[in-house]
């Protein structure tokens, strides 16, 4: 199985509009997306769910008041600064909050439990060119890294049920548990960046990443043109770290087009230059294969 | 006042904004702190760097077990809410997975023993830096390979000068390093862009906001790309636009090479001044 992976280390420098593309390029393949804090390639590829699963993304513990003597030790117990007095009561903040669980086992008065933070959710579906996975992280909730394993060993389970080769994951920004997650177990990596300093400091630490991870990684330089200078740059420092630069796709304005129909942007506009380039991205990652 | 700037989605223009908002706030005299939030890929000292006068390293505590006074009972490991302890019962086998490890004690507690005890794990640094003689910048920067850099993030906004004005260059996403920068401001600044890819991760952030009752405003950047939807969904919702900046290659081109679009342009000077002001306002 064929596992590419579309990274950036910077958020928005293209991670999804290449995905799309990438995913409506090839057929059949299998599509997670794993940036289940900001999912967005679900808006261009439209998948027909055929089911919605829960998630439980960790716990938060509650106090009963009716029995809490105030005694204070959950307050020295938590590492976490989730308790406090406040007018002789222990109050909870469950912001901070991290669900260890040890207040509710260390409580005298046995007045804490634990409860679960199900409103997350993960979907499979079909779409046109194959399967899709992708997930919902509630607001604020934590574990973001496990459901990125749910969406990926279920995408995985998929391509091996349909006999699918190929899967395409369209990864988080950072460089975190969600983007370590993602990247872990990988055929390649796709690092999409821009031109500009902030790109590029950012491309060398993901760069880092992955290399301690051991994903072969492959370099794109999307906006390409809007700093030709800062592009010669990174070509450089890429060529000197024999890091391959597989493509450089000009600013195109059909992109954000392209988004507001729903379609990626090689359905959108495949003459343009930025859908030649990415087809010609998309062919040399499959040539990699053999 | 604590401001926070933040996005659901990445590449909006959390830094851009933020970076020039302290840029007005400096040269108008206002003593201001920026902190950099975003420890995974933090890019303020791209845009504005100075003297580091203080750095310190940050550590979590992670468990040792001792496996000569180990009884291999798997307490510990029935306690580790986060599946850092590998306990194999019939092999005599256990295994602290450092990564997985939250810092939480339970383990500790857990082991009657006496077989668990603590050391030191990188995460990262907090770097307080000089700019002017009211003005400083403060960086979290996570190791690469740590799995959370809310510790490192948590750091680095209790260093900053509570007298200040402070602003916070918020990590993208709604998860918990999003929660960790912005459940200390008193007021968050939102970016987006008015494309459906920004419009739906606003909506996942505005709504994480609600949440925690922390009231907000919206930057629309890059305006004229893309439609209106953004503009009608702030209307209907009654949030406040705080300012639009255009879409301009030449914008971009001033942001690429690292550059303020304050100091640069004395229009947009006075719009991220007026900007400032707003924010102010509707922060106190």
């Amino acid at each position: 199985m064929n596992e590419i992976i579309i990274l950036s280390g910077k958020g928005g420098t293209g991670k999804t509009s290449l995905s799309a593309a990438f995913a409506t390029l090839g057929k059949p393949v299998t599509v997670a997306d794993c940036d289940v804090d900001a999912a967005n390639l679900y808006l261009i590829l439209q998948p027909e769910n055929y089911f919605e699963k829960r998630f439980i993304t960790g716990y938060k513990a509650v106090i009963d008041y009716d029995t809490c003597s105030a005694c204070g030790l959950c307050i020295d117990y938590c590492r976490f600064e989730a308790i406090a007095y406040q007018n002789k009561k222990v109050i909870l903040s469950e912001i901070s909050c991290d669900g260890c669980k040890l207040c509710s086992r260390i409580c005298p008065c046995q007045s804490i439990r634990m409860v679960a933070s199900d409103k997350s959710r993960w979907y499979a579906g079909i779409y046109r060119n194959g399967f899709m996975v992708h997930a919902r992280l509630a607001p604020g909730e934590e574990n973001s890294g496990k459901l990125v394993n749910v969406v990926r060993e279920h995408a995985r389970k998929m391509a091996h049920e349909k006999g699918i080769e190929t899967i395409i994951i369209d990864g988080p920004p950072g460089i975190g548990c969600p983007v370590i997650s993602s990247v872990t177990g990988a055929s390649k990596a796709i690092i999409v960046t821009e031109p500009s300093n902030s790109g590029f400091h950012d491309l060398k630490r993901i760069l880092e990443l992955t290399s301690n991870f051991k994903v072969r990684s492959y370099v794109v330089i999307n906006k390409s043109d809007l700093n030709e200078d800062i592009t010669e740059q990174i070509t450089g420092w890429c060529a000197e770290m024999k890091i391959p630069v597989i493509g450089k796709i000009p600013f195109d304005k059909q992109f954000v087009g392209a988004m507001l129909q729903c379609k990626s942007i090689v359905e959108w506009a495949p003459g343009s230059e930025a859908s030649k380039e990415i087809m010609k991205i998309w062919n040399s990652v499959n040539d990699l294969n053999q | 006042m604590k401001i926070a700037i933040a996005s659901g989605k990445g590449g909006t223009g959390k830094t851009f904004v933020s970076t020039n908002l302290f840029e007005v706030a400096q040269k108008t005299g206002i003593p201001v702190t920026l902190v950099d939030c975003d420890a995974e890929e933090p890019n303020v000292t791209e845009f504005i760097d100075g003297d580091v006068f203080y750095s310190r390293t940050i550590t979590q505590k992670v468990p040792v077990i001792n496996t000569e006074q180990c009884v291999f009972c798997g307490k510990c490991s029935d306690y580790c809410s986060y599946n850092a302890i590998v306990f194999v019962p019939g092999n005599r086998f256990i295994k602290v997975v450092e990564d997985l490890c939250h810092d939480c004690g339970a383990c500790l507690v857990a082991c009657r023993y006496g077989a668990i005890t603590e050391e030191r794990k990188l995460l990262g640094m907090v770097k307080s830096m000089y700019i002017g003689p009211h003005a400083e910048i403060i960086e979290a920067r996570a190791e690469v390979g740590v799995y959370s850099p809310v510790p490192v993030i948590k750091k680095a906004i209790k260093e900053a000068n509570s007298r200040y004005l402070t602003f916070f260059d918020s990590p993208p996403g709604i998860s918990c390093p999003f929660i960790a920068t912005v459940s200390q401001a008193d007021f968050v600044v939102l970016v987006t862009e008015p494309t459906p890819f920004g419009l739906n991760d606003l909506k996942l952030s505005a709504e994480t906001l609600r949440e925690i009752s922390i009231p907000f405003g919206v930057v629309v950047n890059r305006a004229g790309l893309g439609n209106r939807e953004v503009y009608d969904w702030l209307d209907k919702n009654g949030i406040p636009l705080l300012a639009e900046i255009p879409f301009d290659r030449e914008i971009a081109r001033i942001y690429s090479q690292g550059r303020l679009l304050a100091e640069e342009d004395e229009n947009y000077r006075r719009q991220f001044e007026e900007l400032l002001r707003t924010i102010k306002k509707l922060a106190t």
